[in-house]
């Protein structure tokens, strides 16, 4: 559930509101919900609120550890039988 | 303009005048709105005959007839209008056959009370359309109805034209190992709409794509006279487009997500508001299924065309019972692009 | 987009895939809940079952807001909507989902009540300051993460004193649905209903934070991980769960740390214990009565509480008896097992709700798992 969208705050136009920018779209949303929010931060953006800011050097330690997946960690024979990702699910079985 | 119409009392007002019921009434008013908005705008050797109908020469050929109701809202938005939309919707329609279109038809039904600087503004958009694709309006009709009982305006367009012998387009004639060509970006129509709604307003950039395809689709023919379907994605977007084209030939698709060309502008805006552009509205583009030999041809001589700088190839044709349009995504899964139900509409879950 | 773009990137998918595969122990089964709807949607949009292992199931829960709003609770809003001269506003999600006397907000729209959707709880304070003369009802549903909007425009409404406004307040709170799965008679003592883990909503834990999963996991022995909203972040999450079912561990961990902190948003859980309080018990469509898992408005803000105002009375509607929603919301079947459903039972003419709302399992399968089922057929040997 929860729609939200992470946009970076271009613009502080009035107390509580900011002007985000996600892709070259702009909307103006309030602050309402968040404290101390700073013209480059990035804002987690719900129905025209912000929920909380977005840290980026958590965002870049999770994409390091994604990239590190399958270097931690599993079996090595299992490892080399795992394949390539496109190959799809038998029919019948698992996830939906 | 015809004589014995000229001894109005005073010209119409369209600057603070509104449509009111005399306009439809048949009499003197409607005649005098006629000469001085449809006629003076449009104004072509048909309409200055002022016939309720216009005569015109057929050549030989098969003859194509499309007509399209635009009942749009709002009626003005970033890069077109309502009456423009309706000028090149129709030409769209006629010309996916492959035909070239000749002659247009527009039946208006008015609103009373509706402003008529704002009805001045659609007409000359229209007359400027119909102008620019040489394909004149050379007969119409006027109607208006009680406040309340309209949208503003409505306007009703048909189109005839001839399909050149040998050309064979239609909506069943994809064949698998066919390739799919989309001729742009798309969601950009359907987004400068939505960009306009009530409370949903955000700011973009992004202008309705709105246009005539004839002069695109002649040289799409001209390079490729064996292109199987074309058809222009409009109202429900690409997605409807190619479910509709796979029933009608009884076939599946396969496309790629990442050679579906769309504006980063378009993407974000419907991340915000939870759409999905394969599903959003384009008015100013087309689908076309071609052999796969005649791909590379025909979408050079797209990409060559002003409306077609950024068409590309989006996937092929396969034989599948189900009728299925599968897509594999950028993310690397596959899932199927189904038909869209109902009307999208923007979510917050 | 940033922050998004990156977290759907398919490279790094093949990585982490292969890692689940070879994490994944043959040996045995791992079935996951994703609790929240919006995980339900990304899995289906970005085809994520192609690319996990087939020991894997995933379970749709009952996060999906639309999907859990009881009949009788639209019916309501109906009424409302249908009174002379009121405006209801509301999030454009409820507008299909089918209520009693088969009308839905749609229909009832359509035959001249003023309903007008909304893209936030602002926009219903603002048109209610436009519309002095008319009475306007803001039609609040969500979890947590729309809660805290709904807090905000009721501030606002009364610190502009207007007098017609008011909020029919439907929200509802996540750990009592999972308390609520967890003590379901399938879980607990059928067995029916094999749990192991659940992937936790990505926003509702911006506000609440991970701190109130800790007492699932340590008092029913299943491991949580709070995964964001992309698709990386979901498959990163199911790696994180394998890992944790592997080592026989059951704690709270946070893949979507960018956004997610163990208290979460104090300001908006402050705003939101202002305005509302518990309610001792609630419907959900699906769960039954669930106790103290929604909210109502307080007292002291009664002025803007929709059913204070009106007198609002809810009756309670069942299901239509072949609609199996009630069980696909706690995972006890699947959408395959309804007997209407694909048949009666569509998108385009939906019974129940989880084939409104584009999240919900039904629709979802409708969608993604039909054309499976469709394919496995296809490779049957003729």
């Amino acid at each position: 559930m929860c729609l939200a969208i992470p946009a970076r705050v271009v613009a502080l136009p009035a107390l509580d509101v900011a002007r985000i920018d996600l892709g070259g779209v702009q909307k103006e949303i309030s602050l309402a919900l968040v404290d101390d929010v700073r013209i480059g931060d990035y804002v987690i953006v719900h129905v025209g609120y912000a929920l909380t800011k977005l840290d980026p050097e958590e965002a870049e330690r999770t994409l390091a550890m994604m990239g590190e997946a399958g270097l931690l960690g599993g079996d090595e024979s299992t490892a080399a039988a795992a394949g390539t990702a496109a190959t799809p699910a038998p029919a019948g079985e698992g996830a939906e | 303009m015809s004589s014995g119409r000229d001894h109005y009392v005073r010209p119409v007002d369209f600057k603070h005048g509104h449509v009111d019921m005399t306009h439809g009434g048949g009499g003197r008013a409607m005649a005098q709105l006629i000469d001085e908005l449809f006629l003076r705008e449009f104004d072509n050797e048909w309409l200055r005959q002022g016939n309720d109908q216009a005569a015109f020469d057929v050549s030989a050929g098969r003859m194509v007839m499309a007509t399209d109701s635009h009942v749009v809202s709002p009626l003005f938005f970033p890069g077109g209008d309502i009456g423009c939309l309706s000028v090149h919707g129709t030409i769209n329609d006629v010309a996916m056959s492959g035909a070239m279109p000749l002659y247009l038809a527009a039946g208006f039904v008015l609103e009373e009370g509706f402003p008529l600087a704002d009805l001045k503004r659609i007409v000359a958009s229209m007359a400027a359309a119909s102008r620019a694709a040489h394909v004149p309006v050379v007969t119409g009709d006027t109607k208006v109805v009680e406040r309340g009982k309209g949208d503003g305006v409505f306007i009703t367009t048909t189109g005839v034209g001839i399909v050149p012998a040998g050309i064979h387009i239609a909506g069943d004639r994809a064949q698998p190992g066919d390739r799919i060509l989309v001729s742009g970006t798309i969601g950009d129509h359907g987004v400068a709409i939505m960009s306009l709604r009530e409370n949903l307003t955000f700011e973009t950039t992004i202008t309705s794509d709105t246009a005539a395809l004839h002069g695109l689709v002649a040289a799409m023919i001209a390079a490729a006279p064996g292109i199987h379907c074309l058809r222009d994605p409009t109202r429900g977007g690409l997605a409807t487009t190619l479910n509709e084209l796979a029933r009608q030939s009884d076939c599946g698709m396969v496309i790629a997500e990442q050679r579906i060309p769309v504006q980063p502008q378009v993407n974000a805006a419907c991340e915000f508001l939870g759409l999905d552009p394969l599903y959003v509205a384009n008015e100013g583009k087309l689908v076309a299924i071609c052999a796969a030999a005649d791909a590379d041809r025909l979408l050079a001589a797209m990409r060559a065309h002003p409306l077609g700088r950024n068409a590309a190839t989006i996937g092929e044709v396969i034989t599948d019972p189900h009728h299925f349009v599968q897509m594999d995504t950028s993310f690397g899964g596959r899932r199927i692009v189904d038909w869209l139900t109902g009307e999208q509409l923007p979510r917050i879950c | 987009m940033k922050y998004v773009d990156e977290f759907r990137d398919g490279a790094l998918a093949r990585k982490v895939a292969a890692a689940i595969a070879a994490e994944a122990r043959p040996s045995r089964r791992y079935n996951l809940m994703e609790f929240c709807g919006g995980h339900t949607h990304a899995i289906s949009r970005y085809g994520l079952a192609d690319l996990l292992p087939p020991g894997i199931r995933m379970i749709h829960g009952p996060g999906c807001p639309v999907c859990v709003l009881p009949i009788g609770r639209i019916d309501n809003a109906i009424a409302l909507a249908a009174s002379p001269g009121l405006i209801l506003c509301t999030y454009a999600d409820t507008m299909r989902v089918p209520a009693s006397k088969g009308l839905s907000l749609l229909k009832a729209k359509a035959r001249g009540a003023d309903i007008r959707m909304v893209y936030s709880s602002a926009d219903a304070v603002r048109i209610a300051q436009e519309h002095p003369d008319r009475e306007v009802v803001f039609f609040a549903i969500g979890f947590e993460t729309t809660t805290p909007p709904t807090a905000v425009a009721i501030l606002r409404a009364q610190e502009l004193s207007l007098a017609n406004f008011s909020v029919f307040c439907n929200h509802v709170l996540t750990p009592a649905a999972i308390g609520n799965i967890l003590e379901s008679k399938e879980v607990r003592e059928l067995g029916t209903l094999p749990l192991d883990g659940f992937i936790g909503p990505a926003h509702v834990s911006t506000v609440i934070g991970s701190q109130p999963y800790e007492y699932f996991a340590e008092e029913y022995q299943r491991p949580v991980v709070i995964a964001g909203f992309e698709p990386l972040d979901v498959m990163q999450a199911i790696l994180m769960l394998v890992r944790q079912l592997n080592d026989g561990r059951a704690e709270v961990e946070n893949e979507f740390t960018r956004a997610v902190t163990r208290d979460g948003n104090a300001k908006a859980k402050a705003l939101v214990a202002e305005v509302f309080e518990l309610r001792r018990s609630f419907e959900w469509r699906g769960l039954g009565e669930v106790p103290y898992s929604a909210l109502k408005v307080k007292a002291a803000y009664a002025a803007f509480d929709a059913e204070a105002r009106y007198g609002i009375t809810y009756r309670s509607v069942p299901d239509n008896k072949a609609c199996e929603c009630g069980a696909i919301l706690r995972g006890v079947k699947e959408p395959s097992d309804c007997k209407v459903f694909g048949t009666v039972c569509t998108p385009e003419n939906p019974i129940g709700s989880c084939m409104v709302s584009s999240e919900g399992a039904c629709a979802a399968h409708y969608t993604y798992g039909r054309w499976k089922d469709a394919a496995i057929v296809a490779a049957a040997p003729a």
